[in-house]
């Protein structure tokens, strides 16, 4: 059965219409173990969002088989999606983005693929002045 | 949510990790998460709730000052 409905299929492809390039979304699962069921689920839904443009491509990593891979984007647990536009720019979620945080994956598409972030110019200039790597870890339930 | 990625697309020294608190509880519990959203910044600055714009930015350049990094 599908996870996103007919009616969410509409609004998704309406919304990755405006996509300003290409996106692809590197899902990285893992097949047993405690919480696999959540990387099933998150390919399925990735893969179900991918259908609704022709801009967006996928693709699925197992998190302990492909470990070079998994380096490489700085994934170290699973389910993860990376959202890449023309780069990596370090756009991540870990878990199935359901809820309010499809909302969040959806623009986040949006952002990755326009490269163009809808930041105030006050912020623009405050993070320019940045020197060293910053973390941003934000922690969300499904609403 | 969405400022994190944005400032991730903003700054190639940021990035933004949606972190789901129920499917990894062994994380939620190290960050203390009682209340979402609750974001984290380099492990050394973290804040509850949906801050404004530059609040949020606050936050996240007081843990690179934190580190002893420039602002």
């Amino acid at each position: 059965m599908a996870i996103l409905t007919e009616r969410d299929r509409t609004a998704v492809t309406e919304e990755l219409g405006k996509l300003a390039g290409p996106v692809k979304l590197v899902v990285f699962g893992q097949q047993l173990g405690p919480g696999s069921e959540y990387s099933v689920e998150t390919e399925r839904l990735v893969r179900e969002v991918a259908e609704c443009s022709d801009r967006v491509s996928v693709e699925v990593y197992n998190l302990h088989i492909d470990r070079e891979k998994a380096a490489g984007y700085g994934i170290d647990r699973a389910p993860a999606i990376v959202v890449e536009g023309a780069r990596d720019y370090g756009i991540r979620f870990f878990g199935i983005p359901a809820g309010y945080e499809f909302t969040n994956l959806i623009d986040g598409m949006q952002v990755a693929a326009s490269g163009e972030p809808k930041l105030s110019p006050e912020t623009l200039e405050r993070v320019r002045g940045l020197t060293e790597r910053v973390h941003i870890q934000v922690f969300t339930t499904p609403t | 949510m969405r400022l994190a990625h944005h400032l991730a697309v903003a700054s190639d020294l940021i990035r933004g990790d949606c972190v789901e608190a129920t499917e990894f509880p062994e994380l939620a519990q190290r960050y203390s998460v009682m209340a979402v959203p609750k974001t984290v910044v380099n492990d050394s600055v973290s804040f509850e709730g949906a801050l404004p714009e530059p609040q949020f930015v606050d936050n996240v350049l007081r843990a690179v000052k934190k580190n002893g990094g420039a602002s």
